[in-house]
């Protein structure tokens, strides 16, 4: 198998590659410091499989996974003993390697990826999902469940009913990435998901807890997406 | 009694192959000190987020010199300054200066 390193460390990188040379099935093709060299490389080459650092800086090892359009599979190596939950999303991911690495553990893993083949599309169901940039970190949103998005100042505060996201954007930036057929902008300060309406007043709604104001232009719009009787 | 830094992982990796031995220690001497600074840089901006950061990179060090007890306190330090908590930074500091007391008597 053809494989890269991607790590910011140079001892991990070195330990994996100790590793390597002691298994067969393994040839290390190239070693990469960050994510961004490695993108590049991998624009212009295929690999078999990629050992991978979670934690590193900018650009971590979830935020690399998805830039990639048909990603190889993919060994995390990590110091987090709790494996990363987010990890199981992406079906590319075959094991995980916690550091510092045994060689027999690192044998393990090659075995397993050997015999694992990979679907083409890594992600559940990207066409619900939305990534927004919270703190440096790629977030990933379930689109459907967001019920309300209002914007405040630079910023936009996206309100699902588990969590709340503050992110800095616009509503005219994240209006595009909605499905337009679920998601109608009723002020210039709010767009709401109208699956999520419990209650309509002359110039409200009522959106789980939140009752949120409807422009007096927005109203006809707005009754044309609802089922009335 | 206070555990202590170790070559047991970096002689099972190596086989016992000085060659990589040498070169392996010599990148850890290079990157400890590197680590640590940056650790006490973001500790004294109070950045705990980067402090976090930075004690979970230096997890993989402590890992490496056997000090499995230290581990287990870096993952909570790092925990706690993830909440601006500073209960453990003594101790962990600690832990860093008899790394560093080891590594430097490495040749």
């Amino acid at each position: 198998m053809n494989c890269i390193i991607v790590d910011d460390e140079e001892t991990a990188r070195l330990i994996i590659e100790k590793l390597a040379s002691k298994n067969a099935l393994v040839n290390i093709k190239e070693k990469f410091t960050n994510a961004i060299q490695a993108i590049k490389y991998l624009n212009q080459n295929q690999v078999d499989l990629i050992f991978l650092d979670i934690h590193m800086p900018e650009f971590n090892g979830f935020d690399f996974i998805r830039t990639l359009k048909s990603p190889p599979k993919i060994i995390l190596t990590t110091s987090d003993r709790n494996f990363a939950i987010e990890a199981f999303e992406y079906k590319c991911i075959i094991d995980y390697l916690v550091k510092p690495v045994t060689q027999e553990r690192f044998n393990k893993a090659i075995d397993k990826a050997q015999s694992i083949s990979i679907p083409n599309h890594h992600l559940k169901n990207p066409e619900n999902d939305l990534f927004v940039n919270i703190d440096r970190r790629l977030t990933k949103i379930d689109i459907p469940s967001i019920y309300l998005i209002e914007a405040k100042g630079d910023y936009i505060s996206i309100k699902t009913a588990k969590k709340n996201y503050i992110v800095h954007s616009t509503l005219k930036k994240i209006e595009k990435k909605l499905p337009a057929d679920t998601f109608l902008r009723i002020h210039r300060s709010y767009i709401i998901n109208v699956k999520s309406i419990i209650d309509i007043e002359d110039n409200s709604v009522l959106i789980e807890k939140d009752i949120v104001p409807v422009s007096r232009n927005k109203r006809p719009e707005l009754l044309k997406y609802l089922n009335l009787l | 009694m206070k555990e202590q830094p170790n070559l047991s992982y970096i002689h099972q990796l190596s086989g016992r192959d000085p060659v990589f031995e040498e070169k392996l220690i010599s990148i850890i001497k290079k990157e400890f000190p590197e680590e640590k600074a940056r650790y006490f840089k973001h500790l004294e901006e109070k950045n705990y987020k980067l402090t976090a950061e930075d004690v979970h990179k230096l997890k993989h060090k402590i890992s490496i010199l056997g000090l499995e007890a230290s581990y287990y306190l870096a993952e909570n330090y790092e925990n706690e300054l993830l909440e601006n908590e500073l209960s453990k930074k003594n101790e962990f500091e600690e832990v860093l200066q008899s790394m560093q007391n080891f590594i430097d008597e490495l040749k």
